[in-house]
């Protein structure tokens, strides 16, 4: 801590007037890291740990016992469906947002917003009350022998629900600061719609779409309180990875339990790599986008 | 309905596809919500969500989620500060890391937290030594709800930061002011709105959290049962009705929120704060 400098080499030069004594950087420097460590980094810290308490060998045995296996592909089965489902709507709706005009645009934009402020049990409770057993689909489905709710279908369903705003709304702010320029010239020149989709707009949004879909898959394979509410937890059928945890950790067998959460917590931690480089990748992409413009050069892709 | 903007196709198709995937995925359940509520009588409505269990849970949930937001409004600011403005020894990675709660499934964060703070843990030990129960208590459920929404002040004030103009500073400086008065005089003002912005958001994440909490709370009804857990209690015994007019009132807060927080960005666009 004792190579704490002002921030003369990057970013925005601070003349000594706008900056504060270097005990008092210090200090704050080190209140804020201690914040984050007390917070974050314990925590993440506590479950490899916990997860290793009991040796190697009981570790492999938690993550390869066949209950977590069954666990494992549900979980990567449910990420396959609503990842790409997702994905798709969200440059649909980016599309239709961001090209065109049309009144109520605004809360068009809060509705796509909604599932974030929702309660993740109010996200599972709603699919009980449509398709559970006295939902009002529920004697359809009954008579059609269709189970969706205590069932994979049902899984899949809130995993969709709580999942639908992240691809659409990473999009929809990139694609309306980038306009329609490039399509137009694009479309001006004789390509088709689809064409002009996959040669123009898609190698501008590609990082941010990548983004997108990091984020919807990380919350897609984490996600506990709705589909804990809709799974009824049946071992190897409905248990997804957080719910197995759950099940573990509640029978008290931490070391299996934290076994399992050591494998979502690697899956984060590949996700935040993954999203700063893309951060990186999209930044440098926008900067050598605005030099472009503002040379005129010509577009390179 | 549309004005084209432009020679642009797709507007049909997409749109229609758009507005019924909404339609199906998140307005008709929602929906649902709502007309399940009108199967019980006004009175059985009043009298599930002013119950004494359900009044101590708001109170829980609603308590919890301000203090965690508090002390996020006031690290989360800290934090972005020093972020911005000072350089140190593994400054990226802990910049990197702000996001965890954002990619960590919350029931792992849950039994993470629920293991640092036990009476037998790391920080519980101490804490369970000084007489302070934090695990299995309220402040075990403040706790949880900070991890959760430890990212958004950091991330809503930290923009704001690193395109304030230096010169204000300066000329305050110049001008005969003090670092703390420039502090409280120039820069205060400037990121205010995006603080509060930040403070709405981890408040309403907070109010609906349920993963993290359930294994710190210890799930006392009337102590430390938070709102989303009494309503998967009532779903476990099948009282759908009484599920959902809970719901109803959780559901009518968080949007009540989302429109403050909507008012507040509005707000700091007024400012010509936001870029």
């Amino acid at each position: 801590m004792s190579t704490i400098e002002d921030i003369s080499s990057r970013g925005p030069r601070l003349s000594k007037a706008a900056t504060e004594p270097a005990l008092v950087r210090w200090a704050l420097t080190a209140l804020a890291v201690a914040f984050l460590a007390v917070f974050l980094i314990v925590p993440l810290a506590a479950v490899f740990i916990e997860a290793f308490d009991k040796g190697v060998s009981v570790y492999i045995a938690a993550i390869t016992d066949p209950m977590a296996l069954a666990a494992i592909r549900l979980t990567l089965l449910t990420a396959v469906i609503a990842v790409p489902v997702n994905t798709v709507f969200g440059v649909l709706a980016a599309w239709a947002i961001t090209k065109f005009d049309f009144r109520g645009k605004s809360v068009l934009l809060a509705l796509i917003d909604l599932p974030f402020s929702v309660s993740p049990v109010i996200s599972g409770l709603i699919f009980i009350l449509l398709f559970g057993a006295s939902g009002f689909f529920g004697p359809f489905l009954a008579a059609h022998d269709i189970k969706i709710i205590f069932a994979v279908p049902g899984i899949v369903i809130a995993t969709l629900f709580v999942t639908f705003p992240f691809v659409a709304r990473e999009l929809i702010p990139l694609m309306d600061a980038q306009g329609s320029d490039d399509e137009q010239a694009a479309l001006a020149l004789g390509a088709g719609g689809f064409q002009t989709f996959i040669r123009v707009t898609l190698p501008n949004i590609k990082w941010g779409l990548l983004y997108g879909v990091i984020l919807c898959n990380a919350r897609a394979m984490g996600e506990f309180g709705a589909v804990s509410v809709v799974s009824g937890h049946i071992r190897g059928l409905t248990n997804t990875v957080p719910l197995h945890v759950e099940i573990l950790y509640n029978e008290y067998n931490f070391a299996a339990a934290f076994a399992v959460a050591s494998l979502l917590t690697f899956l984060a931690l590949v996700t935040l790599v993954a999203k700063a480089i893309v951060e990186r990748k999209a930044r440098a992409a926008m900067r050598a986008a605005a030099s472009r413009r503002t040379s005129g050069g010509p577009h390179e892709h | 309905m549309a004005s084209r903007r432009s020679i642009i196709p797709g507007f049909n198709i997409t749109m229609g596809l758009t507005l019924s995937y909404l339609a199906a995925m998140v307005l008709l359940p929602l929906a649902a919500l709502f007309v399940k509520t009108t199967t019980s009588t006004w009175q059985e409505f009043l009298q599930t969500v002013t119950s004494a269990r359900v009044v101590a849970s708001y109170r829980l949930s609603f308590l919890a989620a301000f203090a965690a937001a508090s002390i996020n409004a006031v690290f989360g600011f800290l934090v972005a500060w020093v972020l911005v403005r000072y350089n140190f020894p593994g400054k990226r990675i802990i910049d990197g890391l702000v996001d965890l709660p954002f990619a960590l499934p919350t029931a792992v964060a849950g039994i993470s937290l629920t293991a640092v703070y036990a009476p037998s843990g790391l920080f519980g030990k101490p804490l369970a030594a000084l007489g302070i129960k934090s695990a299995f208590s309220p402040l075990g459920v403040v706790i949880a709800l900070t991890f959760i929404s430890l990212p958004f002040v950091v991330r809503t004030v930290q923009p704001i930061l690193q395109n304030l103009e230096i010169e204000n500073e300066e000329a305050a400086a110049s001008l005969g002011a003090g670092r703390m008065q420039t502090f409280l005089r120039v820069l205060l003002p400037t990121v205010l709105p995006a603080v509060l912005t930040g403070f709405a958001l981890s408040f309403a994440r907070a109010l609906g959290e349920y993963g993290s909490v359930v294994f710190i709370s210890g799930n006392m009804p009337m102590k430390t049962e938070i709102t989303p857990l009494l309503i998967m209690t009532k779903l476990e015994q099948f009282d759908y009705p009484g599920a959902a007019a809970v719901a109803v009132v959780m559901l009518a807060a968080s949007f009540l929120i989302l429109l403050a927080t909507n008012l507040l960005q509005w707000w700091g666009k007024r400012r010509g704060i936001w870029v």
